[in-house]
């Protein structure tokens, strides 16, 4: 590690230390990154760096390349046609070219839900249709609750999440690291915020049980597996259970979608991240008298879209998570 | 405040508000309405029912209309009624035969929760 181009310290470097229990509240809170500023971390033996985007083109491209690498797409809500963004399928096009633009060509893509906007067959159509122009071909899909609005998310499944379990969770491996798929959007009760349930967290516990601490684990589902700002619903309400699941593992990175916003926190060995949606912003959390779609001027639309881009590094247990806007 | 409310909503609907006057009896201080108010309006917009609490007579009609950019649902607590998905301006609506206290949420966003309350 010493022999890596260590950037130099500027009031954008941010340095959390696990190991040495040397978190930093102030770095903490500079790391909840906003939509638009865009931020690059790197997380090494335990060990999250994190830099806002401008200073990328200053770091050695071998801490961000890897042997694995795939890109997160979030919250395309085609269908939708209002002020905030009456053009959901163009901006989804240029993540999608976004995507394809990247030094590291990803392997494939999460989509971490809220792929149509009101579960309609011609939106998943059109979203399908226009991730077919991705180099990565794999798409691997959690539902948003946009998703399974009218058939208790039948037809999801079917089309996204064949050969899963229960409401669409799953699992699957990519050169040493476990990504878990999970459902929070089904079920929720009157009050509460973003839900797994009893049946969900006991195959998580079975899904995990076996598998080497030392194991890169990477959990994706729509809603915010941390309680972002549960006034909004935007929080989990059993995720503590499914995250003591997931103590023994070494690195633990959780992305999620849902709040159209970037936003990071580091809690033990996780890494929660949620990414930008490719269609429309949402307000900061309590900025606003709800957290419904946020006008920007036209010709910002696009600073406030974005994608995000994640490699892993082999032996370095390091999983570096970009976000990149569509501007 | 409240009765001056009434009055510049009667010619439309008597909605009635929570803790206002039950449809269907007389409100002598509105004007002559002696009418049975069979209907009632709750709005959808951001991301709230308004009013949050209504209480309406036995037999009136609630309509829930979607003022949002985004889709909600009105689904019943317990399963008394469920909207389908009510995108922007749509509308559900639901007849109270039974007196009764119906709480609803969308199943959207339960974060968002009402009250029907039926005498």
């Amino acid at each position: 590690m010493d022999s890596k181009k260590k950037p130099g310290h500027t009031k954008d470097e941010i340095l959390h230390d696990h190991n040495h229990d040397g978190v930093d509240r102030r770095g903490f809170l500079k790391c909840m990154a906003w939509a638009g500023t865009g931020a690059f971390c790197v997380m090494q033996g335990g060990v999250l760096k994190s830099y806002s985007m401008s200073r990328i083109a200053e770091m050695n491209p071998a801490e961000m390349t890897g042997e694995l690498s795939f890109a997160q797409i979030s919250d395309s809500h085609m269908g939708f046609n209002k002020a905030a963004n009456p053009d959901v399928a163009a901006t989804l096009k240029a993540a999608v070219d976004k995507v394809n633009a990247l030094a590291t060509p990803p392997e494939f893509l999460l989509h971490t839900g809220d792929i149509s906007h009101l579960s309609k067959p011609e939106e998943f159509d059109t979203v399908e249709q226009i991730l077919k122009s991705a180099s990565a071909k794999d798409v691997f899909y959690v539902p948003g609750e946009h998703d399974v609005l009218n058939d208790d998310g039948k037809s999801y499944l079917e089309r996204f999440a064949k050969g899963s379990h229960g409401a669409g969770w799953y699992s699957f491996d990519k050169k040493g690291v476990h990504f878990v798929g999970l459902v929070n959007v089904m079920n929720l009760k009157a009050g509460g915020l973003g839900s797994l349930g009893s049946e969900q967290l006991e195959w998580l516990e079975k899904d995990v049980k076996h598998l080497k601490s030392s194991t890169p684990v990477v959990v994706f589902a729509h809603i915010p597996l941390w309680t972002v700002y549960p006034d909004w619903g935007w929080g989990t309400e059993d995720s503590a259970q499914a995250l003591a699941y997931l103590k023994k593992f070494g690195s633990v990175t959780v992305l999620n979608g849902h709040i159209h916003q970037i936003m990071q926190k580091v809690e033990g060995n996780v890494t929660f991240h949620t990414a930008c949606s490719t269609a429309f912003p949402q307000p900061k959390p309590g900025e606003a008298p709800s957290p419904g779609p946020m006008k920007v001027p036209a010709e910002q639309l696009r600073s406030v879209l974005g994608i995000t881009d994640v490699n892993y590094v082999r032996g370095q247990h390091a999983l570096a998570v970009v976000d990149s806007t569509l501007a | 405040m409240r009765r001056s409310v009434l009055i510049a909503g009667l010619a439309a609907i008597a909605v009635i508000s929570a803790g206002g006057i039950v449809g269907g009896r007389k409100s002598l201080a509105a004007g002559a309405q002696t009418k049975t108010a069979s209907t009632a309006e709750v709005k959808i917009d951001n991301f709230s029912f308004g009013p949050t609490a209504i209480t309406v007579a036995a037999g009136t009609t609630v309509t829930w209309i979607n003022r949002d950019d985004i889709p909600h649902t009105v689904v019943s607590n317990d399963k008394v009624f469920k909207s389908k998905v009510l995108d922007t301006d749509e509308k559900f609506s639901y007849t109270f035969s039974k007196p009764g206290e119906y709480p609803y949420f969308c199943s959207i966003h339960p974060k968002m929760t009402g009250k029907v309350v039926v005498q």
